[in-house]
C-alpha cells in the first residue's frame, strides 16, 4: 500500500513539474504582455525615443537597430553556417576534422555573450575601427554573427543529415554532378530545417544584449549606415531601466520583443512540422 | 553520342566549390581562435602581473594604472559560483522532473502545449528575464525578507528559470533515446511506472541528463543581463542569500564601458577566468556525454 | 535480338577493404535484351551491377581490377567521366526513390541538370518518358502533384520514366519489383518486355520465376563468382553446374 501511495505521489510530483514549467512561462509572458501591450501603438512603433529620459515616446530607432544588427549577423553567419554544414555532411565522412569542427561549434555556442562582447570590442570596435566605424551596427552585427553561427550550423547539419541517402543516389545516378545533386535535391529537401536554423539564430541575435553592449554604441538616433552607432531594443530596455527607471517604456519594448519571440517559436514549430511531413510525402 | 572522357573544367569547378565550403566549415575553429587570441592577449598579461592575489584577494578597487589599484576578485568568483550552483540546485530537479513528465507521462495534448512552451522559454531575451525579475522577484524578496531585494536569492530564482529549457530539452532527448525494451522489460516484471522511471529510465539516460545539467551550469555562469539587474553588484562576499552579490559577467558588463588602462585589462583578465571556467564545464560535459552507463 | 555486345566485362575483381566481393567476373551483356542476375543474397549481384555505372565509387575503401568495355573504352579507368557515364547507363533501385518534388519535376530532373530549360522541350520529354514507362495515363492530369503521393508501383515506374528522360542506352535494375505487390510487379515486367526493344537491360532479381519470365540470358552468382551464364531457358532447364542446379531447384536460397 505504501508503494502505491509513493507511486501516486511521485507521478503527482512529475505532473507538478510539468505544470509548473507551463505556469512559469505563462506568468512571465502574461506579466510582460499585460503591462506592455497597451503601450504598443502605431505611434510607439514609429516615433523615435525622446532625448535623455523623456518617457512616453516611441522605439522606432531601436527597432531599426535591432533589425539592422540582426541582418548583419545573418548575412555573415548564414553562408558560413549553411556552407559549413554542407561541407561537413556532404563532403566528409565521420572523420577527425568533422569532429573537431563540431566540437568547435559547441564550444563557440557555450562562450558567454559578455566574452563575445569583450572580443567584439577589441576586434571590431578598436582593431578594425577603420572598417567598422568603431561602435556601430556593423561591429555589433559581426559580434552577433559569432553567436548565430553555431546554432545555424548545428541545425542545418541535422537537416541535411535527415535527407535520405537514396535521394542523393538517385540524382547522381541520373548524371548530376555532386554540387548539382546538392543544390537541386538535397538543399531543397532540407530547406525547412535550414531555414529553422537561421530563424532560431536570428532569435538569438534579436534577444542578445551583452554582446552588443560593448560593440554597438547605444546611440538613440536611427542608424543611417552600417558605421553608425545604434541602440537595439534589448540594450534600450537595459538603459532606460537602469538610467531612468522608465518601466513603462521598458514594458512596451519587452512586449514587442516577446511578440517577436513568440512569432519565431510558432514559425519554427510549423516549419519543422512541415519538414517531417514533407519527408514522408504528405 | 556523349564523350566519356573526364571534363577538366568541371572537375576544377567542383573542387573549387568544395574548397569554399571547407573554408566555411572551419570558420567555427577560426572564430574560437580569434576570440582566444584577442581576449587572452589583454587578459593574460594582467593575470601574470597581478598573480595569485588577483584570484584570492577580496578587495576590488580598480584604477587606471596597475599600481594605483587593488585587484582582488575572489568575491566576484565566489559570486559566480554561488549563483550558478544555487540556480542548478533549483533548476536541475525541476527541469529533470519536467523532462521525465514530457518523455513518459504527459498526454499528447499537454505535450503539444508544453514543448513549444519550453522553446518559448528558451527564446525569451535575457534582459526581459532580468526585467521581470527586477519588477516581480526583487520587490517580493524585499517585502518578505528585507534588504534591497537584489540578492543571491533573486539570482537563484531567475537563473534557475533561465536554465530550465536547456535541461529540459536535452534530458527529454536523452530519455526518449532509451530503448523501449528496457522500459517494457521492467514493466513486464511488475514494476510500476515510477519504479521503472527511477530504476531504469533515469539511469539509462543519466549521461544525457548529466550533460544537460552541466550545460545548464554553463548557461548560468555565463549569464549577464539578468544577473546585472537583480544581483545588487556589490563586490562583497554575501552574508546571506538575501545579500547582494557580484558575478564575473555582471562586473565586466558594469565596468567595461568606463574602464580604461589597467582597469580595462583587469576586466579582460576576469574574462579569461570566466573562459577557463567554461572550458572546464565544456570538458566535463563532453566526458559525461561519452560515458555509457551500465546498470 | 541483334547479338551485338553492349558491355563486355573482363576479369573484374572488386574489394571492399579486405573483403573480396567480386571474383574474376567475365560476362558479355548483349544489346537490346534483358540479362538477369540471380543468386542468393550477398553474393555480389548488386555490387556487380553498381560497378557498371560506377556507383560503387560512392563507397569507402573500394578497389577494383579488370576492365569493363563500353562504347570502345574501359569505363573503369580514372579518365572516364563518371557523370556522363551515368547518363548512358542508368539505374533503378530496389526501393523507389522519387524526389520530394512534383511528378513533372521528377521526370525532367535529368534533362534539367543537363541544361535543358525550354519548357516545351521539357514537356515533350516528360510525356515521352512517362509513356515509355507506361505511367502516362495515370499521371497526365496531375503532373504538378507530389511524386510521393503515388503508390509504390507507380513511384517505381516514375523512377524508370525519370531514367528514360535522360536517354540512356543501358538500364540497370536492382531488384526493381521486390518492394512491390504482385500487380505492380507484373506491370513492371510487362514494361521490361517493351523497353528491351530499345534498351539494354540488366536486372538483378531474387525471383527466379521473374528471371525466367523476362530475360533472355541469365547469370548465376555465388559468393562473388559468376558460376554460370547461359540463355535463360538453358540455365533453368539444363544447368551445367551443380551449384546452379541446386539453386534453381530450390535446394538452397
Amino acid at each position: 500500500m505504501a508503494a502505491k501511495r509513493r507511486e501516486t505521489a511521485a507521478i503527482g510530483l512529475l505532473w507538478g513539474a510539468g505544470i509548473a514549467t507551463l505556469v512559469i512561462l505563462i506568468v512571465i509572458l502574461a506579466y510582460i504582455l499585460v503591462n506592455g501591450l497597451p503601450l504598443i501603438s502605431w505611434h510607439f512603433l514609429t516615433a523615435n525615443p525622446g532625448v535623455r529620459g523623456q518617457t512616453g515616446t516611441g522605439i522606432y530607432s531601436t527597432i531599426v537597430a535591432t533589425v539592422a544588427v540582426t541582418g548583419v549577423a545573418l548575412l555573415v553567419a548564414a553562408p558560413l553556417s549553411v556552407g559549413g554544414a554542407i561541407y561537413l555532411n556532404e563532403y566528409t565522412k565521420e572523420n577527425l576534422l568533422r569532429k573537431v569542427i563540431r566540437q568547435a561549434a559547441e564550444v563557440l555556442a557555450g562562450i558567454p555573450s559578455i566574452i563575445i562582447g569583450l572580443f567584439g570590442f577589441l576586434f571590431f570596435v578598436i582593431y578594425l575601427r577603420p572598417y567598422t566605424g568603431g561602435w556601430s551596427v556593423l561591429s555589433g552585427g559581426l559580434a552577433l554573427a559569432f553567436m548565430v553561427l553555431p546554432i545555424s550550423l548545428r541545425i542545418s547539419e541535422e537537416a541535411l543529415k535527415a535527407v535520405p541517402a537514396e535521394l542523393r543516389e538517385g540524382s547522381l545516378g541520373l548524371g548530376a554532378t555532386k554540387w548539382q545533386s546538392i543544390t537541386t535535391v538535397v538543399i531543397p529537401t532540407a530547406l525547412p530545417g535550414i531555414i529553422t536554423g537561421l530563424i532560431l539564430g536570428a532569435g538569438r541575435a534579436i534577444g542578445e544584449t551583452a554582446a552588443i553592449l560593448l560593440t554597438v554604441g547605444g546611440a538613440l538616433s536611427v542608424p543611417h549606415s552600417l558605421h553608425d552607432p545604434a541602440c537595439p531594443m534589448t540594450l534600450y530596455i537595459y538603459n532606460i531601466l537602469t538610467e531612468y527607471n522608465d518601466t513603462r517604456t521598458a514594458y512596451g519594448t519587452a512586449a514587442v520583443l516577446i511578440i517577436v519571440i513568440l512569432a519565431i517559436t510558432f514559425t519554427t514549430d510549423y516549419l519543422m512540422n512541415r519538414y517531417t511531413r514533407k519527408l514522408k510525402g504528405l | 553520342m556523349r564523350a566519356l572522357r573526364r571534363s577538366r573544367t568541371r572537375d576544377a569547378r567542383e573542387r573549387f566549390i568544395q574548397l569554399i565550403l571547407l573554408v566555411c566549415a572551419i570558420s567555427s575553429i577560426f572564430a574560437i581562435f580569434l576570440i582566444i587570441v584577442f581576449v587572452f592577449s589583454q587578459g593574460v598579461p594582467f593575470l601574470a602581473e597581478a598573480g595569485l592575489p588577483f584570484l584570492t584577494g577580496s578587495v576590488w578597487l580598480p584604477a587606471d594604472s596597475f599600481a594605483a589599484g587593488t585587484w582582488g576578485i575572489f568575491p566576484i568568483i565566489l559570486g559566480s559560483l554561488i549563483v550558478t550552483l544555487g540556480a542548478v540546485a533549483i533548476g536541475a530537479p525541476l527541469g529533470i522532473a519536467c523532462a521525465v513528465f514530457l518523455a513518459e507521462i504527459a498526454p499528447p495534448a499537454i505535450r503539444r502545449m508544453l514543448v513549444p512552451s519550453v522553446s518559448a522559454l528558451a527564446g525569451v531575451p535575457s534582459v526581459v528575464y532580468g526585467f521581470f525579475a527586477l519588477l516581480v522577484i526583487v520587490p517580493w524578496i524585499r517585502g518578505e525578507f528585507g534588504g534591497f531585494g537584489t540578492s543571491v536569492l533573486a539570482c537563484w530564482i531567475i537563473l534557475s528559470i533561465m536554465i530550465l529549457p536547456t535541461i529540459i530539452s536535452i534530458s527529454t532527448d536523452a530519455m526518449r533515446a532509451v530503448p523501449r525494451e528496457y522500459k517494457e522489460g521492467s514493466l513486464a516484471m511488475g514494476a510500476t511506472r515510477w519504479q521503472t522511471i527511477r530504476s531504469v529510465l533515469i539511469p539509462a539516460a543519466s549521461s544525457g541528463i548529466i550533460t544537460s545539467v552541466i550545460l545548464g551550469m554553463g548557461r548560468a555562469i555565463g549569464e549577464t543581463m539578468a544577473v546585472l539587474l537583480v544581483a545588487g553588484n556589490s563586490v562583497t562576499i554575501p552574508g546571506s542569500i538575501f545579500a547582494p552579490v557580484s558575478t564575473l559577467t555582471a562586473q565586466i558588463a558594469l565596468e567595461m564601458n568606463y574602464a580604461t588602462g589597467a582597469h580595462q585589462q583587469a576586466l579582460f583578465a576576469m574574462g579569461v577566468v570566466l573562459f577557463v571556467f567554461i572550458m572546464i564545464l565544456t570538458g566535463l560535459a563532453n566526458l559525461a556525454s561519452r560515458r555509457r552507463v551500465t546498470f | 535480338m541483334s547479338g551485338e555486345i553492349e558491355i563486355s566485362i573482363k576479369n573484374l575483381n572488386l574489394w571492399f577493404g579486405n573483403f573480396q566481393a567480386l571474383k574474376n567476373i567475365n560476362i558479355d551483356i548483349p544489346k537490346n535484351a534483358v540479362t538477369a542476375l540471380i543468386g542468393p543474397s550477398g553474393c555480389g549481384k548488386s555490387t556487380f551491377i553498381k560497378t557498371l555505372d560506377r556507383m560503387n565509387d560512392l563507397v569507402d575503401n573500394v578497389k577494383f581490377t579488370g576492365e569493363i568495355i563500353y562504347k570502345g573504352r574501359n569505363i573503369l579507368d580514372s579518365d572516364t567521366d563518371v557523370v556522363e557515364l551515368r547518363k548512358e547507363i542508368g539505374m533503378v533501385f530496389q526501393k523507389p526513390n522519387p524526389f520530394p518534388k512534383s511528378i513533372f519535376d521528377n521526370v525532367v530532373y535529368g534533362p534539367r541538370v543537363h541544361g535543358i530549360r525550354d519548357k516545351k522541350t521539357l514537356h515533350e520529354i516528360a510525356e515521352r518518358s512517362l509513356k515509355g514507362a507506361a505511367i502516362w495515363d495515370e499521371v497526365k492530369d496531375r503532373l504538378g502533384e507530389s511524386a510521393l503521393r503515388l503508390s509504390g508501383g507507380q513511384q517505381q515506374r516514375l523512377c524508370i520514366a525519370r531514367l528514360l528522360a535522360v536517354e540512356p542506352d543501358v538500364l540497370l535494375m536492382d531488384e526493381p519489383a521486390s518492394a512491390l505487390d504482385p500487380i505492380a510487379t507484373s506491370k513492371i515486367e510487362d514494361l521490361l518486355y517493351e523497353l528491351k526493344k530499345d534498351y539494354t537491360i540488366v536486372i538483378v532479381t531474387h525471383n527466379m520465376q521473374q528471371a525466367a519470365r523476362v530475360s533472355s540470358r541469365t547469370a548465376f552468382f555465388w559468393l562473388g563468382e559468376m558460376v554460370e551464364y547461359a540463355p535463360t531457358i538453358d540455365l533453368f532447364e539444363r544447368p551445367q553446374n551443380k551449384r546452379t542446379e541446386d539453386y534453381v531447384t530450390g535446394k538452397f536460397g
